[in-house]
């Protein structure tokens, strides 16, 4: 299937992309207002049965799928039926808690309501709310840069940290096991507790680093997490610690993969230990280096818990994320507007997660 | 499988033990560098309240003792929030790795109708920042009927809802895991002989026989790795419960709870150090036991196989 698009002439394959989007953008929106009054307006033992009947109707969708396709047909009745079950039964979660809220986010972000009242509560507003985020709400450009700022601080300090680590552990020296425990020991940690440890260091008065730095008195105070300016970095600094150790985990799996025979032959040549891994090494590590990316991006967009615990995510760590949940939960919840953030979080995310999924293409392909 | 042998005797220089040693220094100083955080907290929570507001935090001790533990054990009713996260983190694992077995079986093994594309669906999910849903995650929650916790037979609903239930947290958690469990299994069992399945056939084995007795048993080593990590995961996440339980806070597991309890630990630093360091003991625990399995439920998710 997949070479026969690859055939297609260019001009058609924009033109079939182009028609997929104006019909599927108002098709989408159009299911998720469905979605959304069936969701809102029937009380809630009406909404609970029609979840199920739902769910029941995306089994026996997959199991449609599983029976009519040829490729199945040595197996006898009841084993497509199996399949069916056991494809459909996960597909139906995955839909209900997932791909139903991801739809349902896009159409809400085209209305303004405050979570209150019924459907003659709800107004369809277009694009207004996208620009609002634009004019009129002020932490939107922030967030949005220090959604950046975490981002490039992850590609160009943690994550290369991590990879540096993992070369030096590769050399197989003694004790390497102690090392390698150590570093990445914080990567168990949840991200809230790793926000109160890193509490206990950056507090005004009673925080370590204050005390060795003899900042620590009423007058010359660093106040690391409350200054608008420092607590981005502080932050950054804290969740570093837990991704350089991620980062290092996955590429010394990678580097045991490589071709030893590859680095012997780099020697022969001449090369020395930094010309080999740059020439030689890295470039082998391309599948690696393309999952430590997405995860570094996808880890970006997530950022939640570390700013939410220290502040809820307001002055100076404001990130797309709290923004989101700021909107939605809280005295003055603006459903529709927390929505756009979503969306706009969702569009930074698709772009990862289509260079992941077509190299998970290629690689089925191979 | 990391060497502790060391380099080999013959050949040795001296300009070569000298980079080695500054290689041993330099890691040294860095491991003690990304201890330091843990070993500050754990520190500061040993001593009392009283010492360190008189001689300071960055000072010897005179005493150590275990008493702001009991404190924050105590005060926070941390007992019934670590029996919440034991409520919500069990059966979210074994249902995850139970329907995420299943669909990577049918993807993997078998071949029909868009059989890929469902598996793309599931990798993509897996990358979705949870805010992205939340929204309308959250108005389901509060339109599903859900008149007793199932998961805790006779423990009173006090919303008659999915909103603010074990049930309700354990299910978003099998949701969104379940991308990641079936990718990485997937691709596991992909690397397990067609011909077993053939085999299975001649034999007149049924589907589900095929997959318990011949395809799970073989996937048992990637299913011990996923396990170690699903538990932690779920263990530390903090954003679900806060959204879905929010004001219902007697049902909440640890993590997201000790984001409420900090109130009580305001100002009191040797106080939330001890909290910290009792809720990252779990974590730590299976970092210390199961690191290998942890380590390895990571890399099959980023290699093939």
């Amino acid at each position: 299937m997949t070479t026969s698009r690859a055939r297609r002439h260019p001009l058609v394959r924009i033109a079939t992309a182009t028609v997929a989007v104006v019909v599927g953008v108002p098709a989408l929106i159009a299911v998720g207002w469905v979605l959304l009054v069936l969701l809102i307006v029937p009380p809630v033992e009406v909404v609970t049965v029609a979840a199920i009947a739902f769910s029941a109707l995306v089994v026996v969708g997959v199991t449609w799928l599983v029976i009519r396709s040829n490729r199945t047909a040595a197996l006898t009745r009841r084993d497509k039926l199996t399949l069916g079950l056991m494809a459909g039964i996960p597909t139906v979660i995955l839909t209900v808690f997932v791909l139903v809220p991801m739809v349902v986010s896009f159409t809400l972000s085209l209305t303004s309501w405050n979570g209150i009242g019924g459907l003659d509560r709800i107004q369809f507003i277009g694009l207004k709310n996208y620009t609002d985020l634009h004019s009129v709400y002020k932490p939107f450009y922030p967030g949005l840069i220090h959604n950046l700022t975490w981002l490039l601080f992850f590609i160009f300090i943690a994550t290369p940290l991590g990879m540096f680590f993992a070369v030096l552990l590769d050399k197989g020296i003694r004790g390497t096991r102690i090392y390698q425990s150590a570093l990445y020991m914080p990567v168990v940690l949840s991200l809230a507790i790793v926000g109160f440890i890193w509490q206990l260091i950056y507090a005004p008065e009673q925080g370590l680093l204050n005390n060795l730095l003899g900042t620590n008195e009423q007058g010359n105070l660093i106040d690391w997490l409350g200054n608008p300016d420092l607590n981005l970095w502080a932050i950054l600094v804290a969740a570093s610690w837990r991704h350089v150790g991620y980062v290092m985990v996955l590429y010394l799996a990678g580097l045991k993969s490589v071709d030893p025979t590859l680095k012997e032959a780099a020697a022969i040549d001449g090369a020395n230990e930094r010309q080999t891994f740059f020439r030689v090494v890295f470039p082998v590590l391309k599948p690696i280096n393309i999952v430590v990316i997405v995860i570094t991006v996808i880890e970006s967009l997530r950022a939640f818990d570390l700013a939410y615990v220290t502040n809820k995510g307001l002055n100076g760590l404001e990130l797309l994320s709290t923004m989101v949940t700021n909107n939605i939960i809280g005295e003055t919840s603006r459903i529709g507007f927390g929505s756009a953030i979503a969306v706009v979080l969702l569009l930074l995310a698709v772009v990862p997660i289509i260079i992941y999924l077509s190299r998970s293409l290629r690689e089925d392909a191979a | 499988m990391t060497a502790t042998t060391g380099a080999p005797k013959a050949g040795r220089n001296t300009g070569r033990d000298a980079r080695r040693s500054a290689l041993h220094a330099f890691l040294i100083a860095m491991c003690l560098l990304w201890l330091m955080p843990l070993f500050w907290a754990v520190y500061t929570s040993l001593r009392p309240r009283a010492e360190t507001d008189r001689l300071g935090y960055l000072s010897f001790p005179e005493t150590l003792n275990l008493d702001n533990y009991v404190t924050a054990w105590n005060q926070s009713e941390m007992a019934r929030y670590f029996l919440n996260t034991l409520v919500i983190v069990v059966p979210a694992v074994l249902l995850v790795l139970f329907l995420a077995s299943m669909m990577a079986f049918t993807v993997s093994r078998y071949s029909w109708r868009f059989n890929l594309w469902f598996l793309l669906l599931f990798t993509a999910a897996n990358l979705l920042p949870p805010q992205v849903i939340i929204t309308p995650l959250y108005r389901i929650f509060l339109k599903v009927w859900l008149p007793e916790d199932v998961l805790v037979p006779g423990f009173p609903s006090d919303t008659g809802l999915l909103y603010g239930q074990y049930l309700g947290i354990v299910l978003i958690h099998v949701a969104f895991q379940l991308g990641f469990c079936t990718f990485v299994l997937s691709n596991y069992m992909k690397t397990i002989p067609r011909e077993l399945n053939e085999a299975a056939v001649v034999d007149g084995a049924s589907v589900w026989k095929t997959y318990r007795s011949v395809v799970m048993p073989l996937t048992r080593p990637a299913l011990a790795a996923l396990a170690t990590l699903q538990v932690t995961w779920v263990y530390n996440d903090f954003f679900w419960a806060l959204v879905l339980m929010a004001g219902k806070g007697s049902k909440m597991p640890i993590t997201s709870a000790l984001n409420n309890l900090r109130g009580q630990f305001f100002t009191d630093y040797n106080l939330l150090g001890a909290g910290a360091v009792l809720v990252a003991i779990p974590t730590l625990v299976v970092f210390f036991a199961l690191q290998k399995q942890f380590i390895s439920g990571l890399t099959l998710g980023s290699t093939k196989g």
